[in-house]
């Protein structure tokens, strides 16, 4: 992974001294409030619902497990003992104060870590693929083009004050996106043209209360270009961006305003006069960033997709496991593993201090020391070998982060709502937690298949409801949280903004209506390994909308 | 009464104001340096030409420089105003001015003008700041050294890949 040199590390102290003043000036009376507020944002300090929220770096989600046991401790010591995994890969800490907060990154600094634009108006943490580097699909490891972005955005003098938020995802395995890139304002994709490897650039996408996939501006880019591209992407917005109303800030708006056409005309021109600037990449530097990304020490094994196989057909909670949170290496004789945060009882992505003690250890003894987080708010160990897969099983069962639910209906995004968020309709963590507990009997996840199930406390979609194949949305009826339901959504390269169907439902009747979605999927499907989104997109929504709202059941089930 | 020079940062000193700023409705003081808007510029070109004095124009942040390109040579001094602090247009424009158009003499920062952006506004391109009224200048200054790694390229070429 990437290390700091002395520039990183000088960086991070810089900007830890330079808040300790800001946070001394608004103590003193010298900031106003409303001149503090977009520097601690640019910080990553938020004032939640019950008290501050801080959110820290995890840069592409790639974390040592050095860093693992900083966050425990910082956990331990500034807050109450727990971290959440939030959708851009980060960890939010929900109740440190503000007098601690320079001294929380202070700490992080030691270990290489920030909390530098995580917020506010800027470009966010540049996200990837959580299986960056050892995907078998992967055209080659996107992390060091995440790392140069990353450096390059960072404190950048012209982009801090953005018309609104700017979030940028690099996918390198074609249709196989795992980073939701059309979801983005930039979504990059590595691709290969003619022999020559490049970028596709795509802009314009986003959640939010408008959902909007991104439009594809430049079909290939050259690698030496990324930067100054970026950087003519970024002009323009800055420049043109809408500043009048908050709505309608986002670069997708832009977009959508002046038609692709146009804007890709704008972006060009701009791009022209600066792309033989000094922001040219060399391919030293490409290659100077990919030497920080070079695999681990390998054994080198033979294959193991056998034994991989030979593990998952067994019948006991290994097999289910490895069939269900294991997948398959680039590397001979290793696989990727998935630890679930959606653990019933817990809200999904939080883990404990503790939990993080002993993660860290367990990256140790089984993957290099290296963790990753993914967007849908679990952590991966990325190299494990295949052999040693039953005794990390037996570690990861008594830590309660085995449960063997990835890509199934009980591994959800849903955000903080009315809990902790002061812009929340609805709670979503209860809701969460009713469904968890509604469909926990696992044979039955496993025969639903692959499902994204998505909640959002509200319309600014933390929760990514719309691109859930079944999505939750909290609203406020009257002064009662209800909750509209959406199908069809999905963050993958197939992209799609879920449909609502029908009225909403209030908390009382949301699981009972997702049981009902579900019902009609098995039903209607063709065969066991038809998945709900295929199906929901072979029959359409009017089976769906009449179990939903008009007492039809297609089957009885006390037959079946 | 004290004096009532006003106090500016140029290239990260402070010095008295040596301009002033005329509003649009004023009538032109006969000599001295002064700022007047655009739009006086654009109306009034041939008697501010021909005044001795230098003269500033200034820009507001919606403004593409590149519409100004060729008067720029009459310009000895261009403000770029920030009606917000926040509002992060003005940076674009001054480096259009510096590193698209080559203007190389005074480009200030004028409005809300605020410790915290005046290390971000020095590497778009400004040398000059007009800190916002009732902020202190002194503390101002403490801006420029808040930060000293950079990593991309601004107007300076001085990232850290570079010195890597
Ligand atoms: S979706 Fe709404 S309720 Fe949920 S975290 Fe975001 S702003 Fe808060």
């Amino acid at each position: 992974m990437y290390t700091y040199d002395e520039y990183d590390q000088k960086l991070v102290r810089e900007r830890a001294a330079q808040f300790r003043g800001q946070v001394e000036r608004r103590l003193s009376g010298e900031l106003t409030e409303n001149e503090f507020k977009p520097l601690r944002l640019q910080n990553g300090l938020y004032l939640q619902l019950h008290a501050y929220m801080l959110r820290i770096a995890i840069p592409y989600g790639v974390l040592s497990s050095t860093q693992m046991r900083k966050l425990a401790e910082v956990s331990r010591t500034y807050d109450r003992g727990y971290g959440h995994f939030t959708t851009r890969q980060n960890l939010q800490l929900n109740w440190p104060k503000l007098e601690d907060v320079p001294k929380i990154l202070d700490e992080l600094a030691e270990v290489e870590m920030h909390a530098i634009q995580t917020s506010g108006n800027c470009i966010r943490n540049i996200t990837t693929d959580p299986l960056a580097g050892v995907a078998r699909d992967e055209l080659e490891d996107p992390r060091p083009f995440c790392e140069i972005t990353r450096q390059w955005s960072t404190f950048h003098p012209e982009f801090a004050f953005l018309p609104r938020k700017f979030k940028i995802a690099f996918n390198a395995s074609g249709d196989n996106d795992r980073a939701a890139m059309k979801y983005h304002d930039i979504g990059v994709k590595i691709v290969d043209r003619d022999g020559e490897r490049g970028f596709e650039i795509w802009v314009g996408g986003g959640m939010g209360r408008t959902p909007v996939i991104s439009k594809l501006i430049r079909e290939f880019l050259p690698r030496e270009h990324l930067i100054s591209y970026l950087e003519a992407v970024l002009r323009v917005y800055n420049q043109l961006g809408r500043r009048d109303n908050i709505y309608k800030a986002r670069i997708k708006i832009l977009v959508n305003e002046t038609g692709p056409d146009e804007f890709r005309r704008l972006v060009e021109a701009e791009w022209e006069d600066t792309k033989e600037s000094s922001l040219r990449l060399d391919e030293a530097e490409i290659e100077r960033m990919r030497g920080f990304f070079s695999a681990p020490d390998y054994e080198s094994l033979p294959s193991s997709d056998e034994l991989l196989g030979q593990i998952r057909s067994g019948d006991g909670a290994l097999a289910r496991w490895a069939r269900n949170n294991v997948v398959v290496h680039k590397q001979p004789g290793y696989s990727a593993v998935t630890l679930s945060l959606k653990e019933p009882g817990t809200p999904p992505g939080d883990l404990s201090d503790s939990q993080m003690d002993t993660v860290a250890d367990l990256a140790d003894t089984y993957s290099f020391g290296e963790i990753s987080v993914t967007h849908i708010q679990n952590l991966v160990f990325p190299h494990v070998k295949t052999s040693e897969l039953e005794s990390l099983h037996a570690d990861l069962v008594a830590l309660g982060l085995a449960t063997p639910n990835i890509g199934r209906i009980n591994d959800m995004i849903c955000c903080p709502g009315l809990d902790f968020c002061n812009l929340a309709n609805a709670r979503s963590i209860p809701i969460a937690q009713e469904i968890t507990e509604r469909f926990e009997d696992i044979d039955y996840q496993d025969d639903l298949g692959e499902l994204a199930l998505k909640i959002s406390g509200c319309i600014n979609a933390c929760g990514h409801h719309h691109v859930g194949h079944i999505g939750i949305l909290g609203i406020d009826k009257r002064g009662v949280e209800h909750y509209q339901l959406m199908l069809g959504g999905s963050a993958g390269d197939d992209a799609s903004i879920g449909k609502i169907l029908g009225r909403s439902f209030p908390a009382e009747e949301i699981v009972e209506a997702v049981e009902r979605v579900l019902k009609t999927y098995v039903d209607l499907r063709e065969s066991p390994e038809e998945a709900f989104l295929q199906t929901f997109r072979r029959v359409g929504e009017d089976p769906f909308r009449d179990t939903l709202y008009g007492d039809v059941l297609y089957a009885d089930h006390s037959k079946s | 009464m004290a004096t009532c020079f006003m106090q500016i940062i140029r290239n990260r000193k402070i010095v008295d104001d040596d301009f002033v700023t005329v509003p649009n409705d004023a009538a032109l003081p006969e000599s001295g340096n002064i700022f007047v808007s655009l739009e006086r510029w654009r109306s009034e070109r041939d008697r501010l030409s021909a005044r001795s004095g230098k003269l500033g124009v200034i820009l507001q942040n919606t403004v593409d420089p590149r519409e100004i390109a060729d008067d720029l040579a009459t310009f000895d001094a261009i403000a770029v105003h920030f009606p917000i602090y926040r509002d992060g247009r003005a940076f674009s424009v001054a480096r259009i001015l510096r590193q698209r158009l080559g203007y190389e003499r005074e480009i200030r920062a004028v409005g809300n003008v605020l410790r915290d952006q005046i290390l971000f506004m020095e590497r778009c391109g400004f040398d000059a700041y007009q800190v916002a009224d009732g902020k202190s200048i002194e503390s101002a200054l403490g801006g420029f050294e808040d930060l000293t790694v950079t990593y991309q390229d601004a107007i300076d070429a001085r990232s850290v890949p570079r010195q890597r």
